[in-house]
């Protein structure tokens, strides 16, 4: 069907040059200048990200293989450093444990309170609820959770009050709970309008035709939104991903350089890299992680083509 | 049969009722952050120092912060902004750094979703996929290179060096890009007939009936560069060029508790207004980016 629309205009306008006799070279010419047109749109924000992005990143890519003192070709020795790094496999193992264990939370438990709020009269009251975290200021977070999750803290009195013995917070393995839970209250309200919009593009009549027969509330969740949600979990799920790498700075201004071990992040370790001057380390990791998250990005872009109803380039 | 029908509705009944009161409790969840930092902030130092004295001093014990403040006080709204100069110039960097970014992706990048959106050249898919792998790359994959482009500039130390990288962020462009594609063709169609040009077609009629992807974009770009902390932390040394969103005194000395949470009521004021004015907008913005045509 796609290609017929885009055709129909370009029949009318042949049609229109044959009756006015101009289909002259000039015309042409014209017409091939006209397919750089939108180019030209493009051209300086393109030029901004060759000169901010793109450039330097090569140069990352070549420093990647050259030491860091003298600047000699050394092949993949730096590679070989990373990879004996303990602290890089800390980072690794910390983001992939974080990742794993807050996104599906975080998806699941977004999607049971867009399906909730979904058409009901409420609703945008309590869906602006959980949309403020997103306006607060990682500092005045920060200084929350300074309060909440110390030792003789906010969270540990309340505890106290249900008989429970709390413990201290961000210096034992609950920080790596901690940053979950910051992660899942800054993002639920992010991830139930992402729902929200997926509930809204079911249609109605699907519902009524599956009421009619006889089919319950639940049923029609499991049998009807649930699959036709499917397309919008992709996007979720990469939004979301995305989201989890801001999550180091709260906990970067909570605990600082060297937070517990449990919550020593891939952004901790580029820092105190930075910090240090290991270019040639940082120069190394960055590709790695840079081939690894585009590996990613195009597995889950073919999923969303296999959908038949992905990203599409041409308008 | 009758009876267990109404059994069932009284089930599913309870069952939302059930729903409904966890959702409330997590919303108080989401909000008790801005409620906890409004009542700190209008206490005095007593009570800042009664309340938070396990954390301040070391005393036996825990916390214990009520809702509201038991005697409140503007003394510390005074001592920031009568007694604080630097919190001014702080203040002062955040809002340079905000506006330097929104104005710059105005200009560049809605000409850019103007031009993926309805424009088809030579290269179009390779370039799009660009943008949107590097829309999706943290900064820790940029930060050295972003770094290696500052320093190449003589931008590191200052706070060009912070809006031009976020100038050139691929985010917005992608989000308006998705607005502007909706956009009915037959209307440029229509317009080009009646002798607009180029330019024309992209001022008065992209612009205005995108608006709200635009809006959407700087909504979302606001929050997120109000509450910048990775790039001004490493590019930036000098203390007087410090944006508010990386100012964090100590909390655990009571000469700046105070201070600490009346500055960060204020670091959060001007995102709050945001956030009340263009929820909608908000909402948009983030769903631009799942939905698809």
């Amino acid at each position: 069907m796609g290609w017929r629309k885009k055709r129909a205009p370009r029949k009318f306008y042949g049609r229109q040059n044959a009756q006015a006799g101009q289909k002259t070279p000039a015309a042409a010419g014209k017409k091939g200048i006209k397919r750089y047109c939108g180019l030209l749109w493009v051209m300086p924000s393109f030029l901004g990200v060759l000169l901010f992005y793109l450039l330097p990143y090569g140069d990352v890519v070549r420093r990647s293989f050259l030491g860091a003192v003298d600047n000699r070709f050394v092949g993949l020795e730096n590679y070989r450093t990373v990879f004996g790094n303990t602290a890089f496999w800390l980072a690794v193992k910390n983001t992939l444990c974080f990742t794993a264990v807050c996104i599906p939370v975080l998806i699941l438990l977004a999607l049971g309170c867009a399906a909730i709020l979904f058409r009901s009269r409420y609703g945008g009251l309590i869906k602006s609820a959980f949309l403020m975290p997103m306006a607060l200021p990682a500092v005045s977070v920060a200084l929350m959770w300074r309060l909440l999750f110390h030792s003789q803290g906010l969270l540990n009195q309340w505890l106290t009050h249900l008989g429970i013995v709390g413990s201290d917070w961000m210096n034992t393995g609950q920080a790596f709970w901690v940053l979950v839970f910051s992660y899942i209250w800054k993002n639920l309200g992010y991830d139930i309008v992402l729902w929200m919009a997926g509930l809204a593009g079911i249609s109605e009549h699907i519902y009524e035709a599956a009421r009619v027969d006889g089919a319950g509330e639940w049923q029609c969740f499991v049998k009807i939104t649930l699959p036709n949600l499917k397309p919008s979990l992709y996007t979720i799920t990469v939004l979301s991903f995305l989201n989890s790498f801001k999550v180091f700075r709260e906990s970067y201004l909570v605990a600082g350089d060297y937070p517990h071990e449990s919550i020593y992040m891939m952004q901790h370790l580029f820092n105190n890299w930075f910090r240090g001057y290991s270019f040639d380390k940082m120069a190394a990791a960055a590709v790695l992680e840079s081939i690894v998250l585009l590996l990613l990005i195009l597995m889950l872009q073919k999923a969303w083509d296999k959908k038949g109803d992905g990203i599409r380039y041409a308008p | 049969m009758r009876h267990r029908k109404a059994n069932k509705i009284h089930n599913i009944r309870l069952g939302r009722k059930f729903c409904w009161l966890v959702l409330a409790v997590l919303a108080v969840i989401a909000l008790y952050p801005v409620f906890f930092l409004l009542a700190g902030s209008f206490m005095g130092n007593d009570e800042l120092s009664s309340c938070l004295g396990p954390v301040i001093s070391g005393n036996k014990g825990y916390v214990d912060f009520p809702l509201l403040p038991l005697f409140p006080t503007l003394r510390h709204y005074v001592e920031v902004f009568l007694d604080t100069p630097e919190f001014f110039v702080m203040f002062w960097n955040s809002v340079k750094i905000t506006f330097g970014v929104l104005v710059g992706q105005f200009a560049v990048g809605t000409m850019a979703a103007w031009g993926f959106a309805k424009y088809k050249f030579p290269g179009k898919r390779v370039f799009f996929l660009l943008y949107m792998i590097l829309m999706l790359m943290p900064f820790q994959v940029l930060m050295l290179s972003d770094y290696l482009v500052l320093d190449w500039m003589k931008l590191t130390d200052n706070l060009w060096g912070i809006i031009l990288p976020g100038v050139f962020s691929t985010f917005p462009v992608f989000i308006m890009y998705r607005f502007f594609t909706e956009i009915p063709d037959s209307l440029l169609e229509s317009a080009k007939l009646d002798g607009a040009r180029e330019w024309q077609l992209f001022c008065y009629l992209a612009l205005p009936i995108g608006s709200s992807g635009v809006i959407s974009s700087m909504v979302l770009g606001f929050l997120e560069y109000w509450s910048l902390i990775e790039q001004p932390m490493t590019f930036l040394k000098d203390k007087s060029l410090f944006p508010l969103s990386i100012f964090l005194p100590d909390i655990t000395a009571i000469s700046q508790s105070g201070v600490a949470f009346v500055a960060s009521v204020v670091t959060f004021l001007p995102a709050l207004l945001v956030f009340l004015g263009g929820q909608d907008y908000l909402e948009q913005g983030i769903m631009a980016g799942a939905v698809k045509e």
